[in-house]
């Protein structure tokens, strides 16, 4: 079930729980041994505090659900100094998901992060749709991209995951640049920008209006990015976008991922991501794969 | 520590809007406090998405079951309402933290909105001293198993349609100016729970509230259900929902 990402990262098997809807790892130990997934990424992490958006934040919508928490974290400093002691001995890789408002505060970060032996990873967030003058300016044109994934690559040597907006009208072309600019691997996808009115009260059902869909309802739309992304580029493609079982997982492995990160369905079953892991392992068992990394990019079309 | 299991419907018993749920699980209960909350699984509803979060009006661990008590308000807690005898939900408990119990001898008053009676039960039931109710409502039927409250203990009521107890507000009852408290429980609409904290301050009376806010991970991972407090924002469901007013911007 081992996947190697390349520089370093090497996953016991391609199920990893997204950043933003797994903490810490630590709100999830009740329901999952940790020992049980290649990865977890850790909440989006900036250089400096931010307390986020006002409430409300989250609205459910069919078969998802949108939300515009807005990066609220402690700041880098502040995941060194008290988060990271407390997760750092996981029997599993631990990735921290950076994200910034502008380049200095990337490079920074990145910098800090660099040092901590037991993150092998950082997930680069260019990509969060919540945040005004947020990473999503880096992570919608090709010199955006270009600009904060080299500028990190100079200060961060382990493997830099890029996270990708699908924001954005050709995904192919920002996932190219992202790997001219150094990338070891790319992440996809994002929340997709979206809205919900309150029709009874004529208001927005989230504070800042608008926020990023995730859940089930996104799948279609980030498997087929995948499909383009995977065959745009070299580098290793993580899926995400929707996944909740271990069909949704194999099919994004299918579409071009080498491994794939689970969301908002860890909110609906703390558990789901290590019968994931699990239900994986019985598919290639099933259909004869004796490596799981023979899925990535076998669709048959 | 926390628990995800199915759970057994054993009993049902419908109060116009609202339904009784007693829930059995098979496996011995974890410990659950009194103003601690649980995430149900709302199958086979499409426009329903995540879990709800309920509070736990009564535990009974001899027998591994919670009752829960839920409005039926839109289509995820309808169709919680519409579960069978025999059918089961797939439940993670306990999770939040509780009220804070009374020491010995304090004077308790459980002030409940609505179906924000519903976790003050339970928190009467853990509770070494006699504890005081005041329950609002809208109307009479709003108020649900009046006579297991008045089991436990003295329980005042108001309607604001005048049609069981004194008319009007919680806030209005005459029990305020009969009675002295020492410690002041709430749950309900947040505006009476507002209301309540301003007597409570007025008085210099040690007061928590339980916060209801849109959730989605009931655990703290996602942040979304946060309350701007005097120490920033907090997640309801993890840091809450039980918060002293001295912790609210309120």
């Amino acid at each position: 079930m081992t996947i190697d990402l390349g520089r370093g990262l090497v996953l016991r098997n391609p199920v990893m729980t997204a950043s933003g809807t797994f903490g810490y790892g630590e709100e999830y130990t009740d329901f999952v041994d940790l020992s049980q997934l290649g990865g977890i990424i850790v909440k989006g992490t900036t250089l400096n505090p931010r307390e986020g958006n006002p409430y409300p934040r989250m609205a459910e919508t069919p078969s998802g659900m949108l939300n515009c928490v807005g990066l609220q974290n402690k700041g880098v400093q502040y995941f060194i100094d008290n988060i990271y002691p407390r997760i750092k001995d996981f029997d599993t890789n631990v990735l921290l998901n950076l994200s910034g408002s502008c380049l200095d505060d990337y490079v920074k970060g990145a910098e800090k992060v660099d040092v901590l032996d037991k993150i092998p990873a950082i997930e680069l967030n260019v990509s969060c749709p919540n945040v005004k003058q947020g990473g999503m300016a880096f992570g919608v044109t090709t010199t955006g991209i270009s600009q904060v994934v080299s500028e990190v690559r100079k200060v961060y040597h382990k493997h830099l995951m890029v996270k990708l907006s699908p924001n954005v009208t050709n995904i192919a072309e920002i996932a190219l640049a992202a790997e001219a600019a150094g990338a070891d691997s790319v992440s996809l996808i994002n929340t997709l920008m979206g809205m919900a009115i309150d029709a009874e009260h004529r208001k927005p059902k989230l504070s800042v209006i608008t926020g990023g869909l995730s859940g089930a309802c996104v799948k279609p739309v980030a498997l087929r990015m995948v499909w383009q992304v995977a065959k745009a580029v070299k580098i290793p493609v993580v899926g995400l976008g929707g996944i909740s079982n271990a069909t949704d997982a194999v099919e994004f492995m299918l579409a071009g991922a080498s491994a794939i990160e689970i969301g908002t369905a860890n909110f609906i079953d703390p558990a789901v991501s290590v019968k994931v892991a699990e239900g994986m392992r019985e598919y290639c068992e099933r259909h004869g794969f004796q490596k799981v990394s023979e899925l990535t990019g076998s669709l048959d079309a | 520590m926390k628990q995800i299991a199915d759970f057994t419907l054993v009993e049902k018993e419908c109060f116009g809007n609202a339904v009784l749920l007693r829930l059995r699980g098979e496996r011995p209960l974890p410990e659950i406090a009194p103003g601690q909350f649980v995430q149900v699984r709302v199958d086979g509803s499409p426009s329903t998405y995540l879990r709800r979060p309920i509070s736990i009006h009564d535990v009974d661990s001899d027998k591994n079951e919670i009752v829960l008590l839920v409005q039926m308000v839109g289509e995820g807690t309808r169709h919680l309402g519409n579960t069978n005898v025999g059918e089961s939900l797939n439940i993670v408990l306990p999770l939040g933290n509780g009220y804070t119990l009374p020491e010995k001898e304090e004077r308790v008053l459980l002030v409940g909105g609505g179906i924000g009676i519903a976790p003050l039960y339970y928190l009467g039931k853990c509770m070494d001293v006699k504890p005081a109710f005041l329950l609002g409502g809208k109307k009479a039927s709003d108020l649900v198993r009046l006579e297991a409250y008045r089991a436990l203990g003295d329980t005042f009521v108001t309607t604001e349609d005048g049609s069981l107890g004194e008319k009007g507000m919680v806030t209005m009852h005459s029990v305020w100016k009969e009675r002295e408290f020492d410690k002041i429980y709430v749950c309900g609409p947040k505006r009476m729970m507002m209301a309540v904290a301003d007597i409570a301050k007025a008085n210099g009376v040690w007061c928590e509230v339980s916060l209801e806010h849109l959730m989605a991970c009931g655990l703290g991972a996602c942040l979304c259900c946060v309350e701007d407090t005097v120490d920033g924002h907090l997640c309801v469901c993890k840091e809450g929902p039980v918060f002293n007013i001295r912790r609210l911007k309120w």
